[in-house]
């Protein structure tokens, strides 16, 4: 092993803060990432990049927004990710790790899952590799992400609902944990984001970073410059990093991690609440699923339930290398509210026809209130499309008087 | 480097180790508890500081943090939970790292240390903290005097293992079987092997995960477990009395006699090891 092999250390966040049962498996996987990701061993990379291909559908484009462009006046371009196969970027890195859990010879695939995205694309993967899964995602994003959890059933794997806490993704990836730690010896984790225990961040990056590699490229071919900003918006972060992980040298490029404000960016000690997913907006340092980072918590350090009309933004914690790239004032961190978000999801729809996540319409509304400061070609990253949302998006519109949005009580009460 | 108090508990050789989260369901129940669990044999108590985010723990368990927490259990209540108690056995603290690391005025986890060591706690068990990552808190461990007790799982081998061992004191807990907290029908094949590779180790061996019975406890120390770990089966009945709402004179007199039961059968393991051992 040599002296300057990756510690797992971003500054002081990162690290490897997990059971005893599990590290064996992380120091295999580590031993893994090292060999098939980063030294392409038995051809690892080109098989992947053969499947994102024909499976995934990559590349991606980045599309030229007229609309947009003419609404802020200064050039907006889109990087397409809801177009990737399953409707969202996380098939970057869910094929990755499940191709990865192959090469290991591993038998078993469980993962957790918020919106229902991560799991969706888990289990197309697993699907598409034969390999047996199982998803674990907290009861009520159950109900919040029906679509997906039929997506998921359809594609073979089993879902299991997670009831303790608030059933959100923080109690789904404890219990996707508490899996893994007694089946380790035949089963991978594919965690969903930049999160966890060392290499889970950086590998997770690298699977994302095609993203940014080929925005990079379609921008110096379709607008002849980088862009002066690029936007994604930021749960824990992967979307974030595989938008940023290309652009991170290039100087002139403003990065804008846009988190879920919620409902409000005060904090409810008392009841252990914060009302908004903002963790490197208000958060402080702390440990969390096995990593240092930033994390909404309680001055005792216990973690809170953090809150976002948009689950996959619901999380109290962040990727550590994404923490630190906000502390060194590489990325921005930025935050907008769920009635800013719901207003770029309808504005997003109608004038350019995408329909957006409603995490990825947070990117859109930071857009739409701070366009001045963000120069004259703006690369915003969508990173998902807004069909699994539609339930959530009538009933959260029907409770508010948002101007733009079409009347939503003819939908009231489903399709 | 072992505290002398640890090192005393496990002189005997079948050491009985009770867990219980402190506060669970309510602060003054949960000090009857502990304190009946010290009359029904206990050698060494483990007393969990609840965090919201118990990736190591089973339902069990987690549902004992739960109730604690909802009790309004925190880090200070914790120490008054410590302060308040009356019992005369070594006390060490099962708690998450985050709440080691967040408590006090500067950052990292020797304000924390220092409290317990004022308040004579014993050590420490901090189940998502591996050996990599415990140098802060094994300075602090030995600047007051505590030990720092690690978890070996069935799949701790090679290097992991002799990493681990050069940073034990106390005692070292082994995981009887993969997986999480909880109670179990049998007791694993794994726990011999894990006994196995660390027999070579001079520090006591107290094996837990799953333990529920005399019986097994008897199977453990016979083993050759120094001692016994026994958390969920002892929650499970803190669990039941606070369902059924029992009053807690009523439950404190179950796990006392649950104790006993785990007590015995450690130490009728020993005997059958080794007969012809002197005991006074
Ligand atoms: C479309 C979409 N965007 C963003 C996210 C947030 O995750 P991350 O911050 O890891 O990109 C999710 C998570 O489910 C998602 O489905």
């Amino acid at each position: 092993m040599s002296k300057t092999r990756f510690d797992g250390k971003f500054g002081d966040y990162g690290g490897q803060y997990v059971p005893e049962a599990l590290m064996p498996a992380i120091e295999e996987l580590e031993d893994a990432y090292e060999r098939y990701v980063l030294a392409n061993e038995d051809g690892f990379m080109d098989e992947f990049r053969e499947r994102l291909a024909d499976f995934g559908g990559r590349p991606t484009p980045t599309q030229y927004a007229e609309r947009l462009s003419e609404r802020y006046d200064r050039d907006v371009y889109l990087k397409r990710e809801d177009l990737l196969h399953g409707g969202a970027h996380k098939l970057n890195n869910a094929l990755g790790q499940v191709l990865l859990a192959k090469y290991m010879g591993k038998e078993r695939i469980v993962a957790e899952t918020g919106a229902g995205q991560h799991g969706t694309a888990t289990a197309m993967a697993a699907a598409h590799l034969d390999m047996p899964c199982e998803v674990y995602m907290g009861e009520r994003d159950i109900n919040r992400q029906r679509p997906n959890v039929f997506r998921m059933k359809l594609n073979g794997s089993e879902v299991n609902p997670v009831t303790v806490g608030r059933g959100t993704l923080k109690e789904a990836i404890s219990e996707t944990m508490r899996d893994w730690a007694t089946n380790v010896e035949d089963t991978h984790y594919v965690i969903g984001s930049v999160v966890g225990p060392h290499p889970f961040p950086a590998m997770v990056r690298d699977f994302q970073s095609v993203i940014s590699e080929e925005a990079r490229e379609q921008m110096r071919e379709k607008a002849g410059t980088l862009p002066d900003s690029v936007l994604a918006c930021a749960g824990g972060g992967s979307n974030t990093m595989g938008a940023f992980a290309e652009f991170v040298d290039d100087d002139g490029v403003e990065l804008y991690a846009v988190e879920a404000g919620g409902s409000t960016l005060d904090v409810d000690e008392e009841a252990g609440v914060a009302p908004n997913s903002a963790s490197l907006s208000t958060g402080s340092e702390g440990v969390l699923h096995g990593a240092r980072t930033k994390l909404l918590q309680d001055r005792d350090g216990q973690i809170m339930e953090s809150h976002s009309v948009s689950s996959g933004l619901d999380y109290a914690g962040v990727g550590p290398e994404l923490a630190y790239l906000v502390d060194e004032g590489r990325v921005r961190a930025v935050n907008v509210d769920d009635d800013a978000a719901l207003t770029a999801f309808h504005r997003l729809s109608q004038l350019e026809g995408v329909i957006p996540a409603l995490e990825t319409a947070h990117a859109f509304a930071y857009l739409e209130a701070n366009d001045e400061e963000l120069g004259d070609t703006v690369l915003v990253n969508v990173s998902g499309r807004g069909d699994k949302d539609l339930e959530s998006v009538i009933e959260e519109t029907a409770q508010r008087d948002i101007d733009i949005a079409p009347d939503m009580d003819a939908f009231a009460g489903g399709f | 480097m072992s505290n002398p108090e640890l090192d005393a508990a496990f002189a005997d050789g079948a050491a009985f180790v009770p867990y219980l989260a402190a506060g669970d369901p309510d602060f003054e129940s949960s000090i009857e508890y502990v304190e009946a669990l010290e009359r029904g044999g206990a050698d060494v108590i483990e007393l969990g500081l609840p965090f919201s985010e118990p990736i190591a723990e089973g339902p069990t368990i987690q549902e004992a943090v739960v109730r604690s927490l909802e009790g309004g259990m925190t880090p200070a209540r914790f120490f008054e939970f410590v302060e308040a108690l009356d019992v005369d056995v070594p006390l060490v603290c099962m708690t998450y790292y985050n709440l080691i690391y967040q408590y006090g005025d500067e950052s990292g986890p020797r304000p924390f240390v220092e409290k317990a060591a004022e308040l004579g706690l014993s050590g420490f068990v901090v189940p998502d903290l591996p050996a990599e990552e415990a140098d802060p808190l094994r300075e602090a461990c030995d600047e007051f005097g505590l030990d720092l007790v690690f978890i070996v799982a069935p799949t701790t081998r090679g290097d992991r293992l002799e990493r681990i061992m050069e940073q034990v004191s106390g005692y070292v807990y082994v995981q009887a079987r993969l997986g999480v907290t909880g109670a179990q029908d049998d007791v694993s094949g794994q726990t011999a092997a894990s006994l196995d590779r660390l027999s070579a180790y001079d520090v006591p061996k107290a094996v837990g995960f799953g333990i529920k019975t005399g019986d097994h406890a008897e199977r453990i120390v016979e083993g050759g477990a120094d001692g016994i770990i026994v958390g969920s089966a002892l929650v499970d009945i803190v669990a039941e009395g606070h369902e059924n709402g029992d009053d807690a004179a009523t439950v404190a007199a179950r796990l006392e006699e649950k104790a006993r039961e785990l007590k015995d059968g450690a130490e009728r393991g020993l005997a059958q090891r080794a007969p012809q051992a002197e005991r006074t």
